[in-house]
């Protein structure tokens, strides 16, 4: 390392001007086959809904391909799949909802298999720096037992980070709390 | 947009002359950052995790990511000043700079985001209700990527600095917010541009969040003559590091 970083500031409470777009929501086409909608709550210390937030999520196609800038492992072959959603809010009532796809089991470190997950990113006033969190899903209890990253978890903690098939919403729902005795595993990456 | 939307994946590859994809990225010292809970800044109380923060190995899902410029970024995205139909009020400012890693390569093809005030410290937003004219010819928001060289390019007005509500007569130092993706999750950040000389850097507890006195300084932009544009512009010039390839530990556990 020859420089130092630009370190990172709060999001700030007008970040609306600038960050959302219209398919931000979307990691892949609306009409996708197998599309869902992966939505929840955000909470703050107190348990309130935070109203104002930007989260972002990252993540693999089905074949665990990414639409990665160079192609790296292999580039996606899904039509129209992005794997990127953003979704910006400035006065709502704490939720978020994109739609995507489930991803694809992944390569992990030395020879081990991830479990399918989301990289996720949250920015608020409030956060001078992003808070990152993992997606999981809780119907994939074989591959998430074996996962590495959910493996150096403390048991107690994991299901923090599982989202629940939620039918009702057409797919599953994850909360994210940020204080409390469920408060959600937040990662240094 | 249409054209690149429908291209095959493949030709939606950069071929990158940088260098190979790094397989892992720095794991930046303790205050890089500003810290999560940071009282004098009163809204991250009840915004920060209170474990600390579990260790991430970075796999492949954190060493890849998004390619969105060419969806979201039109050919006059980078000038705030010609989005409406007169010129806005204000100094008008040319902000440049170039994107690199902290090994010193240039980063290209980075979507580079940014937000302001106005003139007069004022936001186009509905929250923003301070006293302040609003601008009917300024909206705030730009979008860039960055070239081979790693470079970005902004025309726009200066901002005003503005009051807010944390502590007794708060004033934010004047500031541009920037939004960078980065080429991997990695490198994802999002920071503001400060001016250089700022009456309200000793009193604004966001700035100061940075602990360290080097690092508040590399988000303080420099006057750059160079760059000014003869009886047209002022300009500013700010460089930015994101994170580079750096060997991680494997594992943290013993």
């Amino acid at each position: 390392m020859i420089f130092e970083t630009t370190p990172s500031q709060t999001v700030g409470p007008y970040f609306a001007i600038g960050l959302p777009f219209d398919v931000g929501p979307f990691a892949v086409p609306e009409g996708t086959p197998g599309a869902i909608h992966i939505a929840g709550t955000i909470f703050d210390g107190a348990g309130v809904p935070i109203p104002d937030f930007l989260l972002e999520t990252w993540q693999s196609d089905p074949d665990g391909k990414f639409a990665d800038m160079y192609g790296y492992g292999g580039t996606t072959e899904m039509e129209g799949f992005r794997g990127f959603a953003r979704y910006g809010v400035e006065d709502g009532d704490g939720t978020f909802d994109i739609l995507t796809v489930k991803p694809g089991p992944l390569p992990g470190l030395a020879g081990a298999t991830q479990a399918p997950h989301l990289d996720v990113s949250v920015f608020a006033r409030g956060m001078l720096h992003r808070c990152v969190t993992r997606i999981y899903f809780a119907d994939e209890a074989e591959a998430n037992a074996s996962d590495p990253v959910l493996a150096r978890v403390p048991v107690e903690r994991r299901s923090t980070l599982l989202a629940e098939p939620d039918p009702a919403g057409g797919g599953y729902r994850f909360d994210i709390r940020f204080q409390g005795p469920h408060e959600t595993v937040f990662f240094a990456v | 947009m249409t054209e690149e939307l429908q291209a095959q994946p493949e030709e939606r590859q950069i071929y990158d002359p940088i260098g190979e994809t790094p397989t892992s990225y720095l794991r930046e010292p303790e205050g890089a950052h500003p810290p999560l809970d940071f009282p004098p800044y009163k809204s991250t109380s009840l915004r920060h995790p209170k474990q600390p923060l579990m260790y991430l190995p970075q796999t492949i899902t954190e060493i890849t990511g998004p390619q969105l410029g060419t969806i979201l970024v039109g050919e006059t995205d980078n000038d705030l000043t010609v989005q409406h139909a007169g010129e806005p009020i204000g100094e008008r400012i040319i902000v440049s700079g170039r994107v690199f890693d902290t090994e010193g390569k240039p980063l290209r093809g980075t979507l580079v985001e940014i937000w302001q005030a106005n003139a007069a410290g004022r936001y186009k937003h509905r929250w923003d209700r301070w006293p302040a004219p609003l601008d009917p010819n300024f909206s705030g928001a730009g979008r860039c990527i960055t070239d081979d060289e790693g470079r970005y390019r902004f025309t726009t007005i200066r901002p005003g600095p503005y009051p807010w509500g944390n502590h007794y007569n708060a004033w934010r130092p004047a500031h541009i917010h920037f939004s960078l993706l980065g080429r991997a999750f990695t490198q994802r950040l999002v920071t503001q541009m400060y001016f250089p000389g700022d009456q309200f850097f000793p009193y604004d507890p966001i700035f100061n969040s940075v602990r360290d006195p080097k690092a508040r300084e590399r988000m303080i932009s420099s006057f750059s003559i160079h760059d000014t544009v003869p009886n047209w512009a002022q300009a500013f010039e700010w460089d930015i590091y994101l994170r580079g390839p750096g060997a991680t530990p494997f594992e943290e556990e013993h």
